[in-house]
């Protein structure tokens, strides 16, 4: 675990993350230059950033299980340029669909975006992320107050849902939902962890409390 | 596979014809996977020989052809026909085969003979996704008979002057360039004469979005995307802006009184 915790606050880890992370914007970039992307770049595009943020999204939200169960408290230092990079992703993947399949054409944007759920669901989630992206900074943090600007995060559970409803909306008409399940297990999981320990937590107070009754609980 | 210039009216566009290599690694063939460049992939395993097709239901001959009889039934003719996918795309495809009213009027539909319905091949040896909960197999598909009769609708057994590659239907198929790519079903087996609407596969998988005609119409939306544009495959860069639909896929002059007095949005 030592030498785990160590790779992890080595000070290449979070660099190299980075361009980890990247890598997947480097490759769509050089299939596009190139012509590699099949038949159809531009639905490729819009699809694999799609997916790229759903990806992002899941290792963002592994971060705080993982570093518990696993106990890797330096886990952490990641969890925020993760964030990021699903925001990087999503803002690709709205810029694809704005440019690629709407030419940039902002009133045929809002009009699709009112018009059909699935796109609409989509777009909501990538609104809800940008305030998200936009409190990322240390000082936003302390003007927020450690409490709001935990509250304001937790937006991230909305949007996760948000985003697979989106991805089930799309494969729907298809009856194609293979990767859909796959990634809405994933979300599954992370929150539904999260919803466990939150709920052992509570129990632990409930029980602690019990012993130290006070006036006020007892009336009410 | 020898093939004369058809004289059917709307037989040829003169428009670019799309690379063989995109129209035969860009596919929707779901009993070989739902990604598009599945069908090139998994396809191979596809026997297209022996294969029969079976005419049977409200026909005065009904029948069993072996491809290679179906093949020579009527002289083989190229045309070139404008394909647009439901999903928004399109094609310029040179086909080869000769129009579905030759094979009809041998067999001599019966006068309660209202629909053609298309059976396709559904055999979980050979195609990997059959089975899978996609779709109700085999992939069944339907046209009414003044359209299978139309001479534009092409029973289609090659595509650049060659035998149709497995992923784009082989051995034998139909083509009908005024709906959306889907109505044309793929590797048939067998080929019914019925008195009622036949059930068709995307219409029975989700019929709010796929109706039984399907005729490409760009004043039909999809419920989740437009149908006013689309993007020309090979052709339309990155950043173009997608080109308009045309009505019947542009066979208007052609097909359009097919469907005089009906409500196209209705009868979407």
């Amino acid at each position: 675990m030592q030498t785990a915790t160590r790779a992890l606050l080595h000070p290449a880890a979070k660099p190299l993350v980075f361009v980890l992370s990247l890598l997947p914007f480097c490759w769509l970039l050089y299939g596009a230059i190139t012509n590699q992307l099949g038949a159809n770049p531009a639905e490729h595009l819009i699809r694999s950033t799609g997916d790229w943020t759903l990806r992002f999204l899941c290792l963002t939200l592994a971060v705080t299980p993982v570093r518990t169960m696993a106990k890797l408290p330096a886990l952490l230092r990641f969890r925020r340029m993760l964030g990021l990079f699903t925001y990087f992703y999503v803002v690709l993947h709205f810029l694809s669909y704005s440019g690629f399949d709407q030419a940039f054409d902002f009133g045929e944007i809002a009009k699709d975006i009112a018009k059909r759920p699935f796109i609409l669901v989509g777009f909501a989630a990538f609104v809800l992320l940008t305030p998200l992206a936009a409190t990322s900074f240390n000082r936003a943090i302390k003007a927020l107050g450690a409490k709001r600007w935990q509250a304001l995060h937790r937006l991230v559970y909305v949007i996760a849902g948000l985003g697979i409803l989106h991805f089930f909306w799309m494969r729907a008409g298809k009856h194609n939902f293979a990767e859909v399940a796959v990634y809405a297990a994933i979300l599954a999981v992370l929150l539904g962890w999260r919803v466990v320990n939150w709920l052992r937590s509570t129990k632990r107070v409930v029980r602690g409390g019990a012993a130290h009754p006070t006036p006020v609980r007892s009336r009410s | 596979l020898n093939a004369v210039k058809s004289t059917v009216a709307g037989a040829a566009t003169m428009e670019k014809v799309t690379e063989y290599k995109d129209a035969t690694s860009y596919n929707n063939y779901y009993e070989f996977g739902t990604d598009k460049a599945d069908p090139a992939q998994n396809a191979h395993t596809l026997k297209t020989s022996p294969w029969t097709v079976e005419v049977d239901g409200l026909v005065k001959k009904p029948g069993k052809y072996g491809i290679e009889d179906l093949v020579k039934l009527s002289a083989q003719e190229e045309r070139i026909y404008r394909l647009r996918c439901v999903e928004g795309w399109s094609m310029v495809i040179p086909w080869v085969g000769y129009s579905l009213a030759n094979l009809i009027n041998k067999v001599e539909p019966l006068g309660n003979a209202k629909y053609v319905e298309f059976l396709t091949l559904a055999d979980p040896k050979t195609m990997p996704f059959v089975g899978s909960r996609v779709l109700d197999w085999p992939y069944a598909e339907g046209l009414r008979m003044d359209e299978a009769m139309h001479p534009l609708t092409l029973l289609t057994f090659g595509m650049y002057g060659e035998v149709l590659p497995n992923q784009n239907g082989a051995p034998v198929r139909v083509v009908v360039p005024w709906k959306y790519g889907f109505k044309s079903a793929k590797s048939i087996v067998k080929i019914r004469f019925v008195e009622k609407q036949p059930g068709t596969a995307w219409n029975k998988a989700a019929s709010n979005e796929y109706g039984f005609y399907s005729n490409v119409n760009p004043n039909v939306d999809h419920p989740r995307w437009s149908q006013a544009t689309e993007r020309r495959i090979g052709e339309d860069g990155l950043f173009a802006k997608k080109r308009k639909t045309l009505m019947f896929n542009g066979y208007e002059a052609q097909v359009g009184q097919l469907y005089a007095g009906m409500d196209l949005k209705k009868n979407y």
